[in-house]
């Protein structure tokens, strides 16, 4: 269900996802990879910066602070509590 | 930062890596690892060197190597760049990974943070892709063991296939042990079994269409499966070292594309296409580390972070992150300028006594008048000057900007900063290399390797000389000391100082900021790009290490570098103020000459001059300054900042004279050495000459700016 992926930018401090799709492509993408931002990989957001953007992601134990361009090529699904 | 010694000048113009065995039996060992791991730690350790190390994501920026022995064997031990990745396209990935492909080390030694174990196996998995002869050294083992975090050594070393040592580098734990291991595997006593990295069933059959034909073409130096893998990836960069290393065109050889075309069409029917490949691989390597990681990893308290959460959003939250920051930039200036003032007293009478000593000494044995003046009044004052002037503020600031490095605020300062830097369409880590910069600007533009984007970087470099370095520092305090301190008079006298140097700081970000945002939008037109920054966790710094090692390593250097540059400027100072053109001396000509120039931007000739001739290292400006003016008539002995202002004053300073003085040493042309690593680092002179001409200008625009509003306003 394709329709359920929204970008990681949208979601607020404290919210957890899994990725499912990046839009990104080349060196980014590589970088993202290299992070461990693959499919099904889950993903926190932690904190803003002053501003606003970025924002500080907890993926894979490690903390890595995204601009807004880049969070929003990472598609992800809402993590559901429920599940687990 | 630049606090030893690999952080200031003198290393950065030999930085080209020339490994210097005693005898061919040396054994050569690379030592790689992700960034922020404890990596120079280890290397320190190991090596006795003092390479500098710092909490936050990509600080060895240049190859060093140091040696140690072990059962009777040398090592050399390579300290590559940190990186996430052998396969990504930084400068600095490129250094790591053709070491451990092309340089044939003995053993690679790769670093990694227990703490963040799965994270970093990945590094580990694509080196084990290029050679087998690998030893992970799990570092950080206290820092797990702290935070409820078990690693079962033993299994990791089993599943990898690969000898595994844990260590605590910092305490020297565990690194008899390492030794011992790497002795074990460069005299083939260990058995290596790497893990097998398997991808699908048709990348496989892919890659083995390609290795059947590599296998026969080079030799056995390069693993056969990994170049494989590349050519398919079709990573021209790096194909293209390989050619190079290989000495013959691999990927240009018929058979060669014939057959990485037919396995890519084979590809292209199951539904890969190149991209996806690359997901693939990667991916393949992500789960291997997660799998591992599962298998060796116990969390024992699930929240071990949550400390380092409070801090950060403290820290870097809405409401406190710039007053924070703001508030910790000036206790450490307010630290320097209060701590500086009695050992620089202490120092000059010290230098003064010595002074007279000298004199009495050159009478004694008779010596000419000239030698005494220019040996005495000339080198030696200058390097007095460099010494009590310069020294004290210097080892206090870079101690105290080093905890602050080792605690791991930097890297929440760049992200703090961030926002204004994609405003300026610049990249968030030019903040890091901004820091670096306080310590040596030479320093922060080799730094500047972090930034992946060309067009980013090149900002990046061109602006690095709007932070006040080492050597400019110093000026701004003893200037602000001399002409700003009255204002008020008693206890408040540090906390004005404090303010007006940190306007003075401010003023440096916001013209990089400025600036940024004018070559963007000019000659280095380009949207922002895309970036990842890692906040690493909080580290206790080692307070004795840091402090021991800047004021020994500053304490030499900056002594070297006054020698060094003194006792020529001394000269050509003497010879200008002593050979005639007509009625002046060369001096007074040259100033006078500059004189037009310097009073548009409220400095004299001299100033100017002096500036100039500071072109070696900006230490030595304002002893440069003092002998031109001592050189034309009066010579006073100047034992105070007090009797050195009325010095200046009687030469022509005014208030103005001083804030433009501060305005030029805050944007100028970068020093000579700054100058040659820009020249190396860009492999360009246009954008040496762009890097050149930038802050000068802007220095020149201001300054006239600044002075003509103050004449302006003085009118009415």
């Amino acid at each position: 269900m394709k329709d359920n992926y929204i970008p990681l930018s949208s979601l607020s401090v404290g919210e957890k996802a899994v990725v499912k799709k990046l839009t990104s492509k080349g060196l980014i993408r590589r970088r993202l990879m290299d992070l461990g931002l693959i499919n099904n990989t889950v993903v926190e957001v932690l904190h803003k910066s002053p501003l606003g953007d970025p924002v500080a992601y907890l993926i894979r134990g490690a903390v890595i602070a995204l601009r807004s361009e880049v969070a929003s090529m990472i598609l992800i699904e809402k993590f559901n509590l429920e599940e687990k | 930062m630049g606090l030893s010694k690999t952080a200031t000048g003198l290393n950065i113009l030999q930085d080209e890596l020339k490994i210097e065995r005693t005898s061919p039996e040396d054994k050569i060992i690379a030592l790689g690892g992700n960034p922020n791991v404890g990596k120079s730690t280890v290397f320190n350790k190991l090596t006795g060197l003092n390479q500098h190390t710092g909490n936050w994501p990509g600080k060895t920026v240049t190859n060093a190597f140091g040696a140690y022995n072990y059962k009777n064997c040398n090592f050399i031990l390579v300290d590559l760049p940190g990186t996430y990745s052998l396969m990504a396209n930084s400068v600095e990935e490129e250094v790591a990974r053709d070491f451990i492909c092309f340089a044939e080390p003995h053993a690679t030694v790769i670093v990694i943070d227990a703490t963040c174990l799965e994270r970093n196996l990945n590094l580990v998995l694509q080196t084990l892709e290029i050679t087998s002869k690998v030893i992970l050294c799990v570092n950080l083992m206290d820092e797990a063991k702290r935070k409820n975090i078990n690693i079962d050594l033993e299994k990791l070393s089993e599943e990898l296939g690969i000898p595994v040592v844990g260590t605590s580098a910092t305490k020297s734990i565990g690194l008899s042990s390492l030794m011992d291991e790497i002795y074990k595997l460069c005299c083939n006593e260990v058995e290596l079994t790497p893990i097998n990295i398997k991808y699908t069933k048709e990348i496989e059959e892919a890659i083995s269409m390609v290795e059947e034909k590599v296998k026969t073409m080079i030799p056995s130096k390069l693993n056969p499966r990994w170049t494989s893998i590349k050519l398919l990836e079709g990573d021209m960069k790096l194909l293209n070292s390989i050619d190079k290393y290989l000495g013959f065109d691999l990927s240009k050889e018929n058979t060669i594309i014939n057959e990485v075309k037919r396995a890519r069409d084979f590809l292209k029917t199951t539904g890969i296409d190149s991209d996806s490949f690359r997901d693939i691989t990667v991916s393949t390597l992500v789960n291997i580390s997660e799998r591992i990681s599962k298998k060796v990893v116990t969390i024992n308290n699930k929240d071990y972070d949550d400390f380092d959460r409070k801090i950060d959003n403290y820290l870097t939250s809405k409401k406190f992150g710039f007053p924070i920051m703001a508030f910790l930039l000036m206790v450490i200036f307010w630290i320097t300028i209060s701590g500086a003032n009695i050992p620089s007293e202490i120092l000059a009478k010290g230098f003064t006594i010595l002074e007279d000593s000298l004199s009495l000494f050159f009478q004694w044995i008779n010596a000419p008048s000239w030698l005494h003046d220019v040996l005495v009044l000339g080198i030696f004052r200058t390097l007095a000057w460099v010494v009590s002037v310069m020294l004290p503020p210097m080892a206090i600031f870079f101690p105290l900007f080093t905890l602050l490095e080792d605690l791991g605020y930097l890297p929440r300062v760049a992200f703090n900063l961030d926002n204004f830097f994609k405003k300026s369409y610049a990249c968030g880590k030019q903040a890091l290399t901004m820091c670096m910069g306080f310590g040596c600007n030479a320093a922060g533009i080799i730094g500047c390797r972090i930034i992946d984007s060309p067009r980013e970087r090149l900002i990046a470099v061109i602006t690095n000389n709007f932070v006040p370095c080492n050597g400019r520092f110093p000026i701004l305090i003893a200037v602000t000391s001399m002409f700003f301190a009255g204002i008020v008079k008693g206890s408040f006298q540090p906390v004005i100082l404090t303010l007006i140097v940190t306007t003075v700081i401010v003023l440096g970000i916001f013209m990089t900021l400025l600036i940024s945002k004018i070559l963007s939008k000019t000659i280095l037109r380009g949207l922002p790009s895309n970036f990842t920054l890692e906040l690493p966790p909080y580290r206790k710094p080692q307070v004795g290490r840091i402090i021991i090692r800047s004021i020994f390593d500053r304490t030499l250097f900056v002594l070297g570098r006054a020698v060094v540059v003194a006792i020529p400027a001394g000269l050509i100072i003497w010879i200008m103020a002593n050979v005639y053109i007509r009625d002046s001396n060369i001096l007074t000509f040259t100033a006078n000459l500059l004189n037009p120039l310097a009073k548009l931007i409220g400095l004299d000739g001299y100033i100017l001059l002096a500036f100039i001739l500071g072109f070696p290292a900006n230490e030595i400006v304002i002893p440069i300054l003092l002998m031109s003016y001592m050189a034309t008539g009066s010579l006073t002995e100047l034992n105070s900042l007090a009797e050195l202002k009325d010095f200046l004053v009687a030469n022509g300073w005014t208030w103005v004279t001083a804030i433009s003085v501060m305005l030029f040493s805050l944007m100028h042309w970068p020093c000579a050495t700054t100058c040659l690593t820009i020249r190396k680092e860009t492999q360009s002179l246009k954008w040496t000459i762009v890097s050149f001409l930038t802050p000068t200008l802007a220095g020149f625009a201001v300054c006239f700016l600044v002075v003509n509003l103050i004449r302006f306003f003085n009118l009415l």
